[in-house]
C-alpha cells in the first residue's frame, strides 16, 4: 500500500498544536491580534493533557505587594541559582492579566470565607472546557483527534505549516500557515500518572527536525507520590501524611517527600492521611474529587487507614527541561513559537519541579505571548504565506496493512524501562547514563520496528521516535551534569558544584549534544 | 481503566466518542460505543463527566482489571459518583465555584 495523499485544508495564519491552557491562551491571543487560528489538539481539547486532569493551583498576586516578594523569593530559592527574577515577575505579571480575563468573561472562581473570588485554583476540565467555547465563539478552528507529527518548512526552513494525523483512520492532514505554535506539554514517558499519556515529547521532536535546541533536559527526575493502584500523582496532600515500611516503622522525610525512593527502593512504602484536619478533609474533598473518587472506589478510607504508595515519573512535565525561547516565546526558526511546558523553563521554576503554581502561570504567560508573537509574525510575512513552496521535515512511513502493535508495544515498553525506574530516572550515575546511551542509541538507529501496518501503528511510531529522542537529550544533559542540583540526582556526584550554575543546552537526532549554555550567562551578566 | 459502558443506561449520544482524550471509544451506528482500545486509556475518569446518564465506569485499577458487575456498581453508588462530586450535569460544570481546595492554603505552610 503506498502513502496516502494528505488532505489538505484552508490555510490560516497561525496554527497552534495542543490545547492545553499555553494553547488556549495562544490561540486566544492569536486571534485577538486578528490573526486566523487553528488549534489542533492529539487528544479533544477540553481533557487532554496535563492540566485537563487535575487541578492547577495558579499564583495570583500584584507586583510589588508583600505576598508577591514572598513568592518570587521562595521561588528563587527552590530554583537552585538558576532563576531570573525579572523573567518571573514579568510571568506572574502576564499571568494575572489572564485571571482578570477570565473574570472577566465570567469565570466562575470559587469565593472564599470572607466572600472574595479566590482565583489561585484553576480546576482543569472546567476552566478548559470554558476556553474551548470561548474559543470556538470568537472563530478559532478548533480539530481534535488529530496529533501533529511534522512541521512543514521552507525552502530556507522558517516554518510554515504542520502535517497531522486524524486518529479516526482519516488519514493525513496538511495544514498551511504563516507561524506555528507548539503548545504540546512535556514528557512524562507513559508513566501512567495522570493526564500524561498524550505526552510525549511530539513538540520537542518537531521542533528539533526544524533545528531548534533544546535545555535544561536533565532537570527530569520529577517523581509523583501516588497510591500503588492509580495514577493519581497530586502529590499536595502528602503534606499532612504519614509515611511507613510494611512492618508500620515510620519514615521521616525532612524537607522533599520525593525522598521517599530510597525506601522504595528498598521494600513497601505505605502512606495514611492522618494529618489532615476535618475542615481540609472537606476543603479536599469538594476541591479535588479526582484524589478520592479512587480511593472511595478501591475501598479505602486515606485518612484512617494505610495504603502502599509508589512514585510515578513525571519528567519534563512538573520537571523544566524543553525547547528554548527568547524573553518571550520565540525559538530560533523563523515562524516557529512554543510556550508551556513544551519550553524550558528553568528561568522560572530552576532546577526543581515547577507544579503547584509556577508552571500554570508559566503556561498561561508564554501561551499569550506565542499567540500575539505568531500573530505579528504572520501580518508581517503576510498574503505570501500560501505561495511558498513546502517540504515535509521528515521522511514519511508507508503503512503496508501488516498490523504490528504488538511489535511497537515491545519497543514503548524498552523505552519505559530505560527511563523510568527509580534507578535511572530519579537517581542517575555515569554507569547507569551510559547504559542509558548506548540502549536508546540502538533502537533510535534500529529501523526495523519503523514499518507501520497502519495508522494506529504509524502514530505509535511517531510517539515512539519522541520518547527515544527526549530521553537521549535527558541523558547527554544527565550525563554532562557531574553534580547534583534539585531533581537531577547523581549517586556518584551527590553534592552541588557552585561552578556549574549554568544551564545545558541540548539537541541533534542522530548524535545528540549537550553543552553549558556559557553564551547566554554572559548575556544575562551584561544585562544586570 | 474504562470498565463499562452500560448498555442499559446508554443513550447514544457519542459525547464520550469525542471527549475521550484517548480516543479510548469506537462510535457504533445505531448502537452503544465500544471499548475498542482499552489499553490506551489513562484513567483520567473524564468522559464519566460527560456522560449525561452515568452510562460510564472507569476503575480506579490502572494495569489491573476489576471486573465488578454493572449491578453492584450501580447499587455501591459508584456509577457517577465522579461527576457527582465535581459538579457536572449535561456534560456542563456547575461546581466550579464550590470548589474549597484554598483552604490548603489557610494554614500558611504551603504557599504557592
Ligand atoms: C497531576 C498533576 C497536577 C498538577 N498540578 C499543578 C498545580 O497545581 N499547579 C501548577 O502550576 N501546575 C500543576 N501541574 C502542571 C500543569 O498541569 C502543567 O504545567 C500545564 O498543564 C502545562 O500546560 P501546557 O498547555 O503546556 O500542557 P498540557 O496541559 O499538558 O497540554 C498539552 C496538550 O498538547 C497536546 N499534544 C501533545 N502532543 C501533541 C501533538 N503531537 N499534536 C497535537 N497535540 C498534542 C496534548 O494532547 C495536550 O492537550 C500539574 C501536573 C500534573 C500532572
Ligand atoms: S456519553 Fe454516555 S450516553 Fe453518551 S454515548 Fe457515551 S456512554 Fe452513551
Ligand atoms: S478514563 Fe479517560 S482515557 Fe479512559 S476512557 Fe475515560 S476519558 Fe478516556
Amino acid at each position: 500500500m503506498a502513502q496516502a495523499v494528505p488532505i489538505e485544508t484552508a490555510p490560516a495564519d497561525v496554527i497552534v498544536v495542543g490545547g492545553g491552557p499555553a494553547g488556549c491562551w495562544a490561540a486566544w491571543n492569536a486571534r485577538a491580534s486578528g490573526a486566523s487560528v487553528i488549534l489542533i489538539d492529539k487528544g479533544y481539547v477540553g481533557t487532554s493533557g496535563a492540566m485537563a486532569a487535575g487541578n492547577n493551583t495558579t499564583i495570583d498576586t500584584a507586583r510589588g505587594t508583600k505576598e508577591r516578594d514572598f513568592t518570587v523569593n521562595q521561588r528563587i530559592n527552590r530554583g537552585l541559582g538558576l532563576v531570573r527574577r525579572p523573567l518571573l515577575e514579568s510571568v506572574l505579571d502576564r499571568a494575572r492579566i489572564n485571571l482578570d480575563l477570565l473574570a472577566q468573561w465570567g469565570y466562575a472562581f470559587p469565593v472564599d470565607d470572607d466572600g472574595r473570588p479566590y482565583r489561585g485554583m484553576l480546576r482543569g476540565p472546567d476552566c478548559l472546557r470554558f476556553m474551548r467555547q470561548r474559543l470556538i465563539k470568537a472563530g478559532v478552528r478548533v480539530i481534535d483527534h488529530c496529533p501533529a507529527e511534522e512541521l512543514l518548512l521552507t525552502q530556507d526552513g522558517a516554518v510554515a505549516g504542520v502535517c497531522a494525523r486524524y486518529r479516526n483512520g482519516r488519514g493525513l492532514l496538511e495544514v498551511r500557515s504563516a507561524a506555528v505554535v507548539l503548545a504540546t506539554g512535556g514528557c512524562a514517558f507513559l508513566s501512567g500518572a495522570i493526564g500524561t499519556n498524550n505526552l510525549t515529547g511530539d513538540g520537542y521532536l518537531m521542533a528539533a527536525e526544524a533545528g531548534t535546541t533544546l535545555a535544561s533536559m536533565e532537570f527530569s527526575g520529577q517523581y509523583g507520590i501516588a497510591p500503588s493502584f492509580s495514577g493519581v500523582t497530586k502529590g499536595i496532600v502528602y503534606f499532612w501524611a504519614t509515611f511507613s515500611e510494611a512492618d508500620g516503622h515510620e519514615i521521616v522525610l525532612p524537607g522533599d517527600r520525593q525522598s521517599v525512593a530510597k525506601y522504595l527502593m528498598k521494600g513497601p512504602v505505605f502512606a495514611i492521611l492522618d494529618k489532615v484536619s476535618p475542615r481540609l478533609q472537606e476543603g479536599f474533598r469538594k476541591g479535588q474529587p479526582n484524589i478520592f473518587v479512587p480511593f472511595d472506589r478501591a475501598g479505602i478510607d486515606p485518612f484512617r487507614e494505610r495504603f502502599q504508595i509508589t512514585l510515578r515519573h513525571e519528567g519534563t512535565v512538573r520537571g523544566t527541561g524543553g525547547i528554548v525561547i527568547d524573553e518571550r516565546a520565540a525559538t530560533s526558526v523563523p515562524g516557529l513559537f512554543a510556550a508551556g511546558d513544551a519550553v524550558a523553563r528553568e528561568g522560572m521554576s530552576g532546577a526543581t519541579s515547577g507544579g503547584g503554581g509556577p508552571n500554570a502561570s508559566w503556561a498561561l504567560a508564554t501561551g499569550s505571548w506565542a499567540g500575539e508573537d505568531a500573530a505579528a509574525y504572520a501580518r508581517h510575512v503576510g498574503a505570501h504565506q500560501v505561495s511558498r513552496p513546502v517540504r515535509p521535515s521528515r521522511v514519511r512511513p508507508v503503512e503496508d496493512g501488516n498490523s504490528r502493535k504488538a511489535e511497537i508495544k515491545q519497543v514503548i515498553e524498552h523505552i519505559k524501562s530505560e527511563t523510568l525506574p527509580l534507578d535511572r530516572g530519579f537517581f542517575r550515575s555515569e554507569d547507569s547514563l551510559n547504559r542509558n546511551a548506548m540502549q536508546l542509541d540502538a533502537l533510535w538507529k534500529d529501523e526495523t520496528w519503523r514499518r507501520p501496518g497502519d495508522a494506529y501503528d504509524a502514530a505509535r511510531i511517531r510517539e515512539a521516535e519522541a520518547l527515544i529522542a527526549t530521553a537521549r537529550w535527558v541523558t547527554a544533559s544527565a550525563l554532562l551534569r557531574r553534580e547534583s542540583r534539585g531533581v537531577h540526582r547523581r549517586t556518584d556526584a551527590p553534592a552541588s558544584d557552585p561552578a556549574l550554575t549554568t544551564r545545558i543546552v541540548s539537541g541533534g537526532l542522530d548524535k545528540p549534544w549537550a553543552t553549558y549554555d556559557l553564551m547566554r550567562d554572559q548575556a544575562v551578566r551584561a544585562a544586570s | 481503566m474504562i470498565e463499562l459502558v452500560s448498555a442499559e443506561r446508554c443513550i447514544q449520544c457519542d459525547i464520550c466518542v469525542a471527549a475521550c482524550p484517548d480516543n479510548v471509544f469506537d462510535a457504533v451506528k445505531d448502537g452503544v460505543p465500544v471499548i475498542a482500545r482499552q489499553d490506551d486509556c489513562q484513567t483520567c475518569f473524564l468522559c464519566e463527566l460527560f456522560c449525561p446518564v452515568d452510562a460510564l465506569y472507569v476503575s480506579p485499577l490502572i494495569d489491573a482489571i476489576e471486573g465488578r458487575s454493572e449491578a453492584d456498581l450501580a447499587a455501591s453508588g459508584l456509577l457517577g459518583s465522579f461527576r457527582r462530586e465535581m459538579g457536572w450535569k449535561n456534560a456542563k460544570p456547575y461546581g466550579t465555584g464550590a470548589d474549597l481546595s484554598y483552604r490548603m492554603f489557610e494554614s500558611g505552610a504551603i504557599v504557592p
